[in-house]
């Protein structure tokens, strides 16, 4: 089928906001090429489970789409049409199995040598789009990013967060005393002050620290029994017969929070969520470093929340992937140093995420070695490539950048 | 008189010197970025190969790789000198004639000459093609240790599951073997190495690397083959998030690579006439990349997952010389081809001149 054939009893399937929205733009979707459909339907299909921000942007591409005049549409899509796609592709249900159809479309144009003229018109669309429909509004509140790194390592002599010292000011001599709760409060207060769903976010890689209803909480122990039903799962379905990796994906990517129990949760939009966080990331199931990475970096990209603080904690010592995947073994062990090292490396990239959203250079970041004197500073005060050994409190290093 | 005439001629010393030439091919995998190794930022990862090694190599600083970024279909690629677009989770053969097909068909090799040492059950079909004419019997024998591992453990000892897992990219999958690989039973007839000494060696080895290399040296000494590829993996390790790992990786895939070098220097059969290729199938996303993850994955087809580098060691080779010059990842077998005197006639790639 092509998009021309769309017809609004092709999204019966659909949960009933998703179907409702893309039936009411189903004239403007008939025109786009058949390379790029799948990928708006992939986020309109969950359109029912998505954070505001994201209800927000699918509509008013749906929108801008359907309002582009015949012209406009040969040349933003000109790129996409020029794709081909194969007669297997085109076979495939991609009405109601975008993801897949993405999957498979992206392993045709790695075999085919269009992965570069994909991207290319990708990105064309993306700039065309940003610049017609994505224009930035301003934030109620500068976006703050804080990530407290090194928890459980008593001592560590290799330069630190080296990454991020080149964007601000890299301070030595932090006190620690309260530093945790004085980020947690800062957290709380900016919740207050700015109540809105999924706008403030607190993210640990181990247990879940206190917080008001304010702030949306994930923490990898509280969501332990998810990951070891879901391992089970996944092991499960690997023992089947013809069971491949490609198989394995798309498998998970038809899980929903009923099949292990969470339809009853109150917040079905995080409950899916968190679930995603498990099928779709690599390495989160098994370590909480990466967890913690992930879960930023899709809370950034999906929520773009205005506060975002991620805690990360020491993961469990590499062990053989297939015994941690069978699960079933005691997370005796952990690497701290080693988590130390993820940690920074994921205190970077939560920063890079934050660069991608709206108000970017407005933004701030504080990256803390927990319970130590190390932390760098950046917001648009602050020098870059800069140090100070000078002592300050926690409270005193929040003011340099924050509201 | 004619015989005198004939080993005193110098065509004569040439032909010898290539009867005994050896290559041996590294792959510095699975998947290494640049910032991780030799840009300025990643030197500290790799002490060995930037001290020991860089000083007597020639070295290529911009090796591109325009093919499938998945590590099997891109060391097929490697081998076979052509961008091949078999699934990359599949067990087939590569779709073109290898390198080691390619050598012992036009240098009359047996299949004792040429080896492949692969990490993983899903790299087991590697050494050789089904193209008419090459194929099944004409490549190389191919060993997997930690299949080999798996087999010599299967009373199901515990000590050895930290070496058994197979893809890091998609860790619960082992595809099936369909044959060709070295079995158990033939450790001892080959590497002289009984079962029980094997598991007991292995349980020194911190990773599925550390156990290739015991093997590729046991090979070395007992076969000396002359064309001998070793496929690291435990880099691929990076998948699952831990950056601290990626890097531990890279630093003992750099320790073990100078370990082989130096056991190349030693080895009577390999010291002096042998030429080492060092390089990482490809790179990894750029941290930079919206529709990447950075180091984890090597998916987006960006700049940083394309562009490598290329080490290359030993006999017939310029020392300390260091070449901007882009080359391709598939240029590798028809370089190979005109050092050893063979011509890998189906490989799209090119003869890298500065090698020749």
């Amino acid at each position: 089928m092509l998009p021309r054939d769309l017809k609004a009893e092709n999204f019966a399937k659909y949960p009933p906001e998703a179907r409702a929205i893309v039936v009411e733009h189903l004239e403007g979707l008939r025109r786009l090429p058949l390379a790029f459909v799948p990928s708006l339907l992939r986020e309109a299909i969950d359109y029912d489970y998505r954070f505001p921000v994201e209800r927000s942007v699918i509509k008013k591409e749906l929108e801008m789409l359907g309002a582009l005049t015949d012209a406009e549409v040969s040349v933003w899509f000109a790129g996409f049409a020029a794709v081909s796609v194969s007669q297997a592709l085109e076979s495939l249900d991609w009405v109601n199995l975008p993801a897949q159809f993405v999957e498979q479309e992206a392993a045709y144009l790695w075999s085919t040598h269009q992965l570069d003229a994909f991207r290319s018109a990708a990105k064309e669309y993306g700039d065309r789009l940003d610049a017609r429909v994505n224009k930035a509004e301003p934030l109620p509140l500068q976006r703050l990013g804080i990530a407290v790194i090194g928890q459980g390592v008593s001592t560590y002599d290799a330069p630190l967060m080296r990454n991020l010292r080149k964007h601000g000011t890299y301070f030595s001599n932090v006190k620690p005393d309260g530093g945790l709760a004085t980020l947690l409060a800062l957290v709380e207060k900016r919740a207050e002050k700015h109540p809105k769903p999924y706008a403030h976010w607190c993210i640990d890689g181990g247990a879940p620290s206190e917080h008001s209803d304010r702030i949306t909480s994930v923490s990898y122990e509280a969501l332990a029994p998810l990951r070891n039903s879901l391992l089970k799962r996944m092991q499960t379905e690997i023992d089947r017969p013809g069971m491949g990796p490609e198989e394995l994906r798309t498998v998970l990517a038809r899980l929903t929070p009923a099949d292990f129990g969470m339809e009853n949760f109150s917040d079905p939009v995080l409950s899916r969520f968190e679930l995603k966080l498990f099928t779709e990331g690599s390495g989160t199931q098994i370590y909480s470093t990466t967890f913690a990475q992930w879960t930023a970096r899709e809370v950034l990209r999906r929520a773009q929340p205005l506060t975002l603080l991620v805690r990360f904690a020491p993961r469990q010592r590499q062990r053989p992937m297939n015994e941690l995947l069978a699960g079933g073994h005691a997370e005796a062990n952990v690497d701290p140093n080693g988590s130390l090292v993820d940690a920074e490396m994921g205190a970077y990239y939560q920063w890079i995420d934050q660069q991608r959203l709206p108000g970017a250079e407005q933004s701030a970041f504080i990256a803390w070695f927990e319970d130590h004197g190390d932390a760098v500073v950046i917001g648009p005060s602050m020098p870059r490539g800069t140090v100070s050994q000078s002592a300050i409190e926690m409270e005193k290093l929040l003011s340099l950048v924050s509201i | 008189m004619g015989s005198a005439v004939m080993q005193a001629s110098p065509f004569a010393r040439a032909e010898s010197v290539r009867k005994k030439r050896k290559i041996v091919v590294v792959t510095f995998g699975g998947g290494a970025r640049d910032q991780e190794t030799f840009a300025p930022e990643g030197q500290e990862n790799i002490p060995h190969m930037l001290s020991e090694m860089a000083p007597q190599s020639s070295f290529f600083t911009h090796v591109t790789n325009q093919g499938i970024l998945g590590h099997y279909v891109a060391t097929a690629s490697l081998a076979t000198g052509v961008y091949e677009t078999l699934n990359n989770f599949a067990s087939v053969a590569p779709e073109h004639p290898t390198v080691c097909e390619y050598f012992r068909k036009e240098l009359k090799r047996p299949s004792s000459d040429a080896w492949v040492v692969a990490p993983s059950n899903g790299f087991h079909r590697i050494g050789e093609s089904e193209v008419r004419g090459f194929g099944p019997g004409q490549g190389a024998r191919v060993i997997l240790p930690k299949r080999l591992l798996g087999l010599a453990s299967s009373g199901g000892n515990a000590d050895f599951e930290h070496l058994l897992h197979d893809n890091y990219e998609t860790p619960l999958y082992t595809p099936m073997l369909a044959g060709g690989e070295v079995e158990l039973q033939q450790l001892e007839a080959i590497l002289k190495l009984s079962v029980s000494d094997f598991a007991t060696h292995a349980r020194t080895l911190s990773s599925p690397d550390e156990l290739s290399l015991y093997i590729a040296k046991r090979l070395m000494r007992e076969e000396a083959p002359s064309l001998l590829w070793i496929t690291m993996h435990d880099i691929d390790v990076a998948h699952s998030g831990a950056y601290s790992l990626y890097i531990d990786g890279i630093r003992r895939t750099d320790r073990l690579c100078a370990e082989l070098w130096k056991t190349i220097q030693t080895e009577p059969e390999y010291a002096g006439n042998t030429t080492m290729f060092v390089l990482p199938d490809f790179g990894r996303d750029s941290d930079f990349d919206a529709g990447g993850n950075g180091f984890q994955h090597h998916r987006t087809g960006d700049a940083a997952s394309r562009t490598t580098w290329m080490m290359v060691l030993g006999a017939g080779v310029r020392q300390g010389v260091v070449y901007d010059t882009p080359v391709e990842s598939i240029d590798l077998v028809p370089s190979i081809g005109a050092m050893a005197g063979f011509s890998p006639s189906r490989s799209s790639g090119k003869i890298i001149r500065e090698l020749v």
